[in-house]
C-alpha cells in the first residue's frame, strides 16, 4: 500500500501536467493555431540561448521560495494564500535596507536579505497569531493582508522612499545580488545569485521538516491537532512558528526580486502573482521541498517560455490557463486515483 | 451637509452594487458548505462576457443591450461555476485550491480570448453602458429625492432588492432551509432525504450566476471595457463582505454598502471637512482591516457554517 501511495504521489502530478498540456493544445487547435509550433516557441522562449536560460533561472528563483512558503504552511495544515503580501513586504523591506544602510557588502547584503525575510515573517506572524489564539481562519486573514501589503507598500514608495515618485532609485551595489560574472556568462540576462539562496532554502525546509524536533512537531500538528496537544506539544506555538517561517520564505522571494532582478521597488497597480503561483508550485510539488523545486522549474519554464508564444500566434495567457488546469487536476486527484485504480483492477 | 450626502450616497450605491451581487452569491455557496474563493474569477468571467456581448450585439438589441449583456453574463457565470461545483462537490477537491484555480483560469480565459478576438490586450469601450438616471417621481421628493434618486444607477437598487429576495429564499422557504442544513450538518440533512450533492451544485451555480452578474455590473457601470486589470480584487472584497456580514444576505449587503462607502470616501473625501485630514491610505485599507477585526471577534463573533469547506462523502461519519 505504501509503495502504491508513493507511486500515486508521483503519477498524479505527472498525469496532471500532461493533461494540462493536452487541454492547452486542444484550446490552440480550437483557435486555429498549430500547437506543435506554439510549444516549440515556448521551448525556445525558455532555452534558446544563454540569455533566455539565464532569464528562465531568474524567473524560477522566487517561484521556488514562494512555493516553499505555501508548502511549509501546508505541512502544518495551514493554507498560506498570503505569500503574495509577504512577497511585497519582503521586497519593500529588502530594498529599503539596500537604499538607506551604508555598509560593506559582507554586512549590507546579508542584512538586506534578512530584512526581507523578517518582514515576510512578520506578515506571516499576524495570521498565525490570530489562528492560534482566536481560531480565525488563516485564508481570509492572509487574503486581506495581501491587499493591506499592496496599498501600504505603494504608499511608502510614494511618500517615504521617494517624493511622490513611482519607483525608488537603484539600491547600493553593496546590497545587490547581481553579478558581472553571471551576466557575462548569460549574455547580460538579469540572472543573479538568488538561485543559490532559493536552493539553500529548499534544503533548509527539508532539514527542518525531516531532521529536527521542531519539524516533527509542526508535522504532527498538521496531522492531528488534538493528538499533538495530548502528547504535550504547544499547538499555538507551532501554528505561529509555521506561519512565521512560511512568511520568511515568501519574504525572501520578495528580497530576490528587490535585490536581484529589479534592484528597486515600484508602485504596483496589481499583485506580482508570485505568491499565487507559489500555491500552484506547492500543490504540484506535493508540499515536498524537492518536489517544489521541480515544480518551480516547470512553471518558471512555462512562464518564461510564454513570452515567445505570441510569435506563433498564441497569447501568453495560454500558459496561465494551462497552469490553472494543472492545479485543478492535482486538486481533483481523487478522480485521477479512482481512474488509475479502475485500470489496475481491470488489468488483473 | 445636504450636498455632501448628495455626493456620497450615489457614489456609495454605485460602488457597492457589484459587491452586493457577488457577495450574495458567496452567501449561497458558503451556506451550502462550499467555500467560494473563486468569486473573483466568476466576476472576471461576468465582466468579460458582459462587455463582449455588449460590443457584439449593440446593433441588435439597441437600448436593451446592457440588460441583455447582464443576462448573458449571469448565464456564463453560472456555467463557469459548474467547474468549481464538479471539483468541490463530486471530485472532493480542496475547495480553496479549486477556487484559486477558478480565479487563474477565468483571468487566463478572459484575456486569452480578448487577445484572440480583438488582437489586443483590452476590448474597445462599449457603446451601450449603463447610464445614471433620475428616477421619475421619486427624485421629485424633497430632501430624499436628490440624495437617493438623482444620478443613480438602476442596478444599485436591483442589487438591494436581490439582497432581500436572497434573504427570503434562504430563511423563509423550504429550499433555503435545506440549503442551510446541508451546510451545517450534511449527514443529518442526508438522513432526512435531502440530496446533499444536488443542493450544493445548485448553491454553487447560483453563486456563479450572481458572481457573473456582479462582474458584468462592475464592467458595464464602472469601467466600460475588459482587460486583465478590470477586476482586481473586487471578488475578494465580496468574499470579505460575506464574512463581515456573517454569512447573512442582509449582513453581506450591509458590509458591501460599507465597503462601497470606504471606497467612495477615498474618492470624494477631498471635499468633505474632517475626512480631508485622514490620509487616503487609511480609507483604502479600511475594508480589509475591518474584515480582520470582524473575524477576530472585535466586532461580534463571525461564525462560519459548520460544514463549510468539507467535502461530503456519503456514508462516512
Amino acid at each position: 500500500m505504501t509503495s502504491n501511495n508513493r507511486l500515486f504521489g508521483i503519477l498524479v502530478p505527472v498525469i496532471s501536467v500532461i493533461l494540462g498540456l493536452i487541454v492547452g493544445a486542444i484550446i490552440m487547435i480550437a483557435s486555429d493555431v498549430n500547437p506543435i509550433e506554439a510549444y516549440t516557441a515556448l521551448w525556445n522562449g525558455a532555452f534558446y540561448d544563454a540569455f533566455t536560460i539565464g532569464e528562465t533561472i531568474r524567473r524560477i528563483t522566487p517561484l521556488i521560495l514562494t512555493g516553499l512558503a505555501v508548502a511549509f504552511a501546508f505541512r502544518t495544515g495551514l493554507f498560506n494564500i498570503g505569500a503574495e503580501g509577504q512577497v511585497i513586504v519582503g521586497w519593500l523591506a529588502a530594498v529599503w535596507v539596500g537604499l538607506t544602510v551604508d555598509a560593506p557588502m559582507i554586512i549590507h547584503l546579508p542584512l538586506a536579505v534578512l530584512a526581507g525575510a523578517l518582514a515576510g515573517g512578520l506578515w506571516g506572524f499576524i495570521p498565525g497569531l490570530l489562528k492560534a489564539k482566536l481560531g480565525v481562519h488563516e485564508v481570509i486573514v492572509t487574503i486581506m493582508l495581501n491587499y493591506i501589503a499592496l496599498y501600504v507598500s505603494n504608499e511608502i514608495v510614494r511618500n517615504v522612499l521617494t517624493d511622490h515618485g513611482t519607483s525608488t532609485e537603484q539600491i547600493a551595489a553593496s546590497a545587490s545580488l547581481g553579478s558581472e560574472w553571471l551576466q557575462n556568462l548569460t549574455l547580460y540576462s538579469r540572472m543573479h545569485y538568488g538561485i543559490l539562496i532559493a536552493l539553500f532554502a529548499a534544503i533548509i525546509m527539508w532539514f527542518i521538516i525531516q531532521r529536527t524536533t521542531v519539524g516533527y512537531e509542526l508535522k504532527a500538528v498538521g496531522f492531528n491537532q488534538h493528538a499533538s496537544k495530548y502528547a504535550g506539544m504547544n499547538v499555538s506555538k507551532n501554528i505561529i512558528l509555521s506561519m512565521v517561517i512560511a512568511g520568511a520564505f515568501a519574504g525572501l522571494a520578495g528580497a530576490m526580486e528587490g535585490l536581484g532582478t529589479y534592484g528597486s521597488v515600484s508602485v504596483i497597480s496589481g499583485f506580482t502573482n508570485l505568491g499565487f503561483d507559489g500555491i500552484a508550485v506547492a500543490l504540484l510539488g506535493a508540499n515536498n521541498p524537492f518536489g517544489v523545486v521541480l515544480a518551480a522549474i516547470l512553471f518558471g519554464v512555462l512562464k518564461e517560455g510564454a513570452g515567445e508564444m505570441p510569435s506563433a500566434g498564441v497569447p501568453t495567457e495560454l500558459v496561465d490557463i494551462i497552469m490553472a488546469l494543472i492545479i485543478f487536476f492535482v486538486a481533483s486527484s481523487y478522480i485521477i486515483r479512482w481512474v488509475l485504480l479502475r485500470f489496475k483492477k481491470e488489468g488483473k | 451637509m445636504l450636498d455632501i450626502l448628495q455626493s456620497i450616497v450615489p457614489t456609495v450605491l454605485f460602488f457597492s452594487a457589484p459587491l452586493i451581487f457577488t457577495a450574495l452569491g458567496g452567501v449561497f455557496s458558503e451556506r451550502s458548505g462550499v467555500i467560494n474563493i473563486g468569486l473573483e474569477g466568476l466576476m472576471v468571467i461576468g465582466a468579460f462576457v458582459g462587455i463582449v456581448f455588449n460590443l457584439t450585439f449593440a446593433d441588435v438589441f439597441g437600448d436593451f443591450t446592457p440588460w441583455a449583456s447582464l443576462i448573458a453574463a449571469t448565464i456564463a457565470g453560472a456555467i463557469f461555476s459548474i467547474i468549481h461545483a464538479i471539483a468541490a462537490v463530486s471530485f472532493r477537491a480542496d475547495q480553496t485550491v479549486s477556487g484559486v484555480a477558478i480565479n487563474m483560469l477565468a483571468l487566463g480565459v478572459g484575456v486569452y480570448l480578448t487577445k484572440v478576438w480583438y488582437d489586443k490586450g483590452q476590448t474597445d469601450m462599449v457603446t451601450e453602458p449603463f447610464l445614471s438616471t433620475n428616477i421619475p417621481v421619486l427624485s421629485k421628493i424633497p430632501i430624499i429625492g436628490p440624495i437617493f434618486f438623482e444620478g443613480i444607477y438602476v442596478t444599485s437598487y436591483i442589487a438591494i432588492l436581490f439582497a432581500f429576495i436572497a434573504w427570503f429564499v434562504l430563511y423563509k422557504t423550504a429550499f433555503g432551509l435545506r440549503l442551510r442544513a446541508v451546510g451545517e450538518h450534511p449527514m443529518a440533512a442526508d438522513t432526512n432525504g435531502i440530496n446533499v450533492y444536488k443542493m450544493r451544485y445548485i448553491a454553487v451555480i447560483i453563486s456563479g450566476a450572481l458572481g457573473g452578474l456582479g462582474g458584468s455590473v462592475f464592467a458595464l457601470t464602472i469601467v466600460s471595457n475588459f482587460s486583465h486589470a478590470t477586476i482586481v480584487g473586487q471578488g475578494f472584497m465580496a468574499l470579505a463582505a460575506v464574512i463581515f456580514g456573517k454569512w447573512h444576505p442582509l449582513g453581506a449587503m450591509g458590509a458591501a454598502l460599507f465597503f462601497g462607502l470606504a471606497q467612495s470616501l477615498s474618492i470624494v473625501s477631498s471635499g468633505i471637512p474632517l475626512l480631508e485630514d485622514i490620509p487616503q491610505i487609511f480609507l483604502l485599507i479600511a475594508p480589509y482591516v475591518l474584515t480582520i477585526l470582524a473575524l477576530a471577534g472585535f466586532i461580534g463573533r463571525a461564525e462560519a457554517p459548520r460544514a463549510n469547506g468539507i467535502p461530503y462523502v456519503k456514508g462516512s461519519r
